[in-house]
């Protein structure tokens, strides 16, 4: 690890006043994703500004139809709330035990993983991401590979989820790393249907073609024959562009069987 | 900069550079070697210890984000003549071989155990994920902790 200076604020003002004066600063929550990468040399920040100590980040209510998570609450901590049967199931199947005692909502959505399990709830769900600046709607939240509609210094403070009438998250892990290789989740909420849709592209999406299909005829068959567009899909070791296409359909559809 | 800890019950206040991994606090200043450094990527889980009560691996926490807490190493829930209720069943059931991810199993499996009920056996090997064991000597491990479970439940800890 590269030498940085280490801070841990107590408020969120002084959090974005560290990053203004940092000559590269990096906020740290969890630390799952940006403790792995310090170690291998592979981000130097001069400043590394810990969120823990602020008060008022964590934690999960509940009001009415929307869920209200703190962006420093823990993966352990949701998949163990009941709110949201199926944001429970997708937190609890994270990484591995030691990485959901950690990592948080606020790190994971920040950081845009590609391979990571929330963006697809964020997607699915309907959800706000609330900043320390403004409140952006969750299909707008994603842009690109690592890369959201966050600007330069803005904190995740908190996100918020409907609750939806029914939900499922399908996800085909890479069997080392739990990653998801691709993971759906297939939401109902008022009639609506959503799918959103993570390890396929360069970030997180709702599959709108599916999404129709279900709407018109909520059954694990109504996806056959809905053409699903690779072109920017992700390729690597783990699997194809078209591989991955395919993946989506299979996982939406065990989504759509656990739903009916 | 100054971090204050407690491990194993007792406060250290230690002077440590920024970007300090909390393992190497307990391993090259505190001398509690019982916490081992495997693949130091975030993987293998020998490096898992308690803080505040909860299993995490050691390499993958900064020095500052453990600060003001209280950390369990291996070397502090039992002792040669009086080992824990997971040390003595990893003793009885054979669940160590070369025994280099044996602390961070045992150190898994108590917080696994301690926060579940009525664990089988494949709730046990997904419990124990985030520990690898390069011996290959899963089975005996799960048996270990499946043992374990039921004496921690008598009254164990």
């Amino acid at each position: 690890m590269y030498a940085f200076n280490y801070h841990k604020p107590a408020s969120l003002e002084e959090a974005a006043e560290l990053m203004a004066n940092a000559d590269d600063g990096a906020y740290l929550s969890g630390g799952m994703t940006l403790i792995p990468t310090l170690k291998q040399r592979l981000a130097s920040p001069s400043d590394v500004i810990d969120l823990s100590g602020i008060e008022g980040l964590s934690g999960l209510s509940l009001d009415g139809n929307r869920l209200h998570v703190g962006a420093m609450t823990r993966h352990a901590d949701v998949a163990a709330s009941t709110a949201i049967p199926a944001l429970a199931d997708l937190a609890g199947r994270i990484g591995d035990a030691h990485v959901r005692n950690r990592g948080t909502l606020g790190g994971s959505i920040a950081n845009s993983d590609p391979a990571a399990d929330y963006p697809a709830a964020v997607a699915a769900l309907d959800a706000t991401v609330h900043t320390n600046k403004r409140s952006i709607a969750g299909g707008e939240f994603f842009t690109g590979l690592f890369e959201t509609a966050l600007a330069e210094g803005e904190i995740v403070k908190s996100v918020d989820f409907c609750v939806p009438d029914s939900a499922a998250y399908e996800k085909f892990p890479n069997p080392a790393s739990r990653y998801a290789v691709v993971g759906v989740m297939v939401a109902r909420c008022a009639d609506a249907v959503c799918v959103g849709v993570t390890g396929a592209g360069a970030c997180a999406f709702r599959a709108t073609a599916l999404e129709e299909a279900l709407s018109a005829d909520f059954t694990p068959g109504a996806t056959d024959g809905v053409a699903i567009d690779d072109g920017d899909f992700n390729a690597d070791l783990h699997a194809s562009a078209e591989y991955r296409a395919h993946l989506v359909a299979v996982l939406t559809k065990r989504a759509v069987a656990r739903l009916i | 900069m100054n971090v204050t800890l407690t491990v194993n019950g007792t406060e250290h206040t230690l002077d440590v550079p920024d970007n300090t991994l909390l393992v190497d606090v307990l391993r090259g200043q505190l001398g509690l070697t019982g916490t081992h450094v495997g693949c130091d990527t975030s993987q293998c889980g020998a490096c898992v210890v308690h803080l505040n009560g909860d299993a995490v691996k050691s390499c993958t926490v900064l020095a500052g984000q453990a600060d003001g807490a209280a950390v369990t190493t291996i070397e502090g829930i039992g002792s040669p003549d009086d080992l824990h209720p997971m040390q003595a069943a990893f003793r009885d059931n054979h669940a160590l071989q070369c025994g280099f991810c044996t602390p961070g199993m045992i150190m898994s499996a108590i917080d696994l155990v301690q926060k579940s009920e009525g664990l089988d056996e494949q709730a046990v090997r997904e419990g124990l994920e985030g520990n690898l064991c390069r011996c290959t000597g899963y089975h005996n491990i799960v048996k270990a902790v499946l043992a374990a479970q039921q004496n921690m439940a008598q009254g164990g800890n």
